[in-house]
């Protein structure tokens, strides 16, 4: 049986469905693609869809194929999220976000003494980790700071 | 001072000098200077964060006096903001250690410190009296605790006069008990600690001048 979503969004011919996003964070999904009103692409996304278990957000990007590195960055955010690549209609591909293990430019160091939010010509960059006990965090590789929770807040 | 970025300073300063050595007071600065460099870079302290010359003094000054495998240390004062703390103790953690960390609660040791330290089997101990712990430790690693980190200056008085060592203190000291600060100090070590065998923060300052000249030699490809 096809999800009741699916009836609020038409089918796309050719593109990319981000599914499974946690519920609330498709905004900051589409801010860490980085992708603003400049992308060329139609997207449509739903926010608290009732999936087969819980709520969840879906994205749909049309006629464009977005690159692994980018689509895992969602992990920072959304560790279940997957990718759906739709060619003529149909999933021909599907993945589980993975988790990279450094990123940067993508989120903002919440120290404020960090050399990365002054005004000097660089990006931020931090190296990921994943445990039971912390979830997910990001240790600056600049001022050494770790970030624990709040990495949607503080995305670029 | 025109406005110029850090960044390109370094990259002018890079065609000057075969060396830079930068203190400056923004987190991580240093490492970005590294990046921007062509020449070696050697970190003087950068914000709150590291200050590992001043660590390479201290585990000269640690070794020479008393001895650095399985130590017993205490570090009081400032250990949140204290950069020189900070790199002191990871340092320490590669020789195996007991810490005691003694601060007011306002200026505890990072947590993301201690984690690492925890990790590493670095028993860690955490109070905010010298006295209760001033018996148990080989070394006594002091340092100041500045005004401008307390927004009430009634609470910095407090806390400026809580942690002082003083000739009373080291009463129940061990005889061998060695007293390390990186100075400049204010009062958080009396003056009559100066002539006592604990005292040891102007031989640590003094061996400063060989282990600076050392590591100066080391980038340059004097020595190897
Ligand atoms: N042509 C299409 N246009 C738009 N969305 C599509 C299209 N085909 C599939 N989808 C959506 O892509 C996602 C994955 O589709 P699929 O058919 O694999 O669903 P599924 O079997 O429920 O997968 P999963 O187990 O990952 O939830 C679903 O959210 C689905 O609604
Ligand atoms: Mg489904
Ligand atoms: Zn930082």
């Amino acid at each position: 049986m096809k999800e009741k979503w699916n009836l609020k969004i038409q089918a796309i011919e050719n593109g990319t469905v981000i599914d499974h996003i946690k519920a609330g964070q498709a905004l900051n999904v589409l801010r860490i693609l980085g992708i603003s009103s400049a992308f060329r692409a139609t997207i449509s996304f739903v926010m608290n869809a009732s999936g087969a278990r819980s709520k969840k957000d879906v994205v749909k990007i049309e006629g464009k194929e977005l690159s692994v590195e980018e689509l895992n960055r969602i992990a920072l955010i959304s560790p279940k999220a997957t990718i759906n690549i739709i060619r003529d209609f149909e999933v021909v591909q599907k993945n589980n976000v993975v988790l990279p293990s450094y990123v940067e430019g993508v989120v903002r160091c919440v120290n404020s003494k960090c050399i990365s939010n002054s005004s000097e010509p660089i990006k931020s960059k931090f190296s990921v980790f994943q445990s039971e006990e912390e979830g997910v965090t990001l240790h600056c590789l600049y001022c050494e700071h770790v970030i624990s929770e709040d990495i949607a807040e503080n995305l670029l | 001072m025109k406005g110029e970025n850090l960044a390109d300073t370094i990259r002018v300063i890079s065609n000057y000098a075969d060396l830079i050595v930068l203190r400056h007071p923004l987190d991580g600065s240093v490492r970005m200077a590294a990046e921007f460099a062509s020449v070696p870079v050697i970190n003087g302290g950068d914000g709150s964060v590291h200050h590992p010359t001043q660590t390479f003094l201290d585990l000269y000054t640690i070794r020479r006096e008393s001895h650095l495998e399985g130590l017993k240390i205490a570090m009081a004062g400032d250990l949140k903001y204290g950069r020189t703390v900070h790199s002191l103790c990871h340092a320490l953690s590669l020789y195996g250690a007991e810490m005691t960390f003694v601060s007011p609660p306002e200026l505890r040791m990072p947590p993301e410190i201690v984690r690492d330290l925890q990790k590493n089997k670095i028993g860690i101990k955490e109070t905010d009296s010298l006295e209760e712990i001033i018996g148990d430790v080989e070394v006594l690693y002091m340092t100041r605790v500045q005004r401008e980190r307390f927004p009430d200056p009634e609470e910095y008085e407090k806390v400026k006069n809580r942690l002082r060592v003083t000739g009373d203190l080291l009463r129940t000291a061990d005889p061998d008990l060695k007293i390390l600060h990186p100075l400049p100090r204010v009062n958080e070590i009396s003056p009559e600690v100066d002539s006592t065998p604990h005292a040891c923060y102007f031989e640590q300052a003094f061996y400063g001048v060989p282990i600076r000249m050392a590591l100066l030699a080391l980038a340059l490809g004097v020595i190897e």
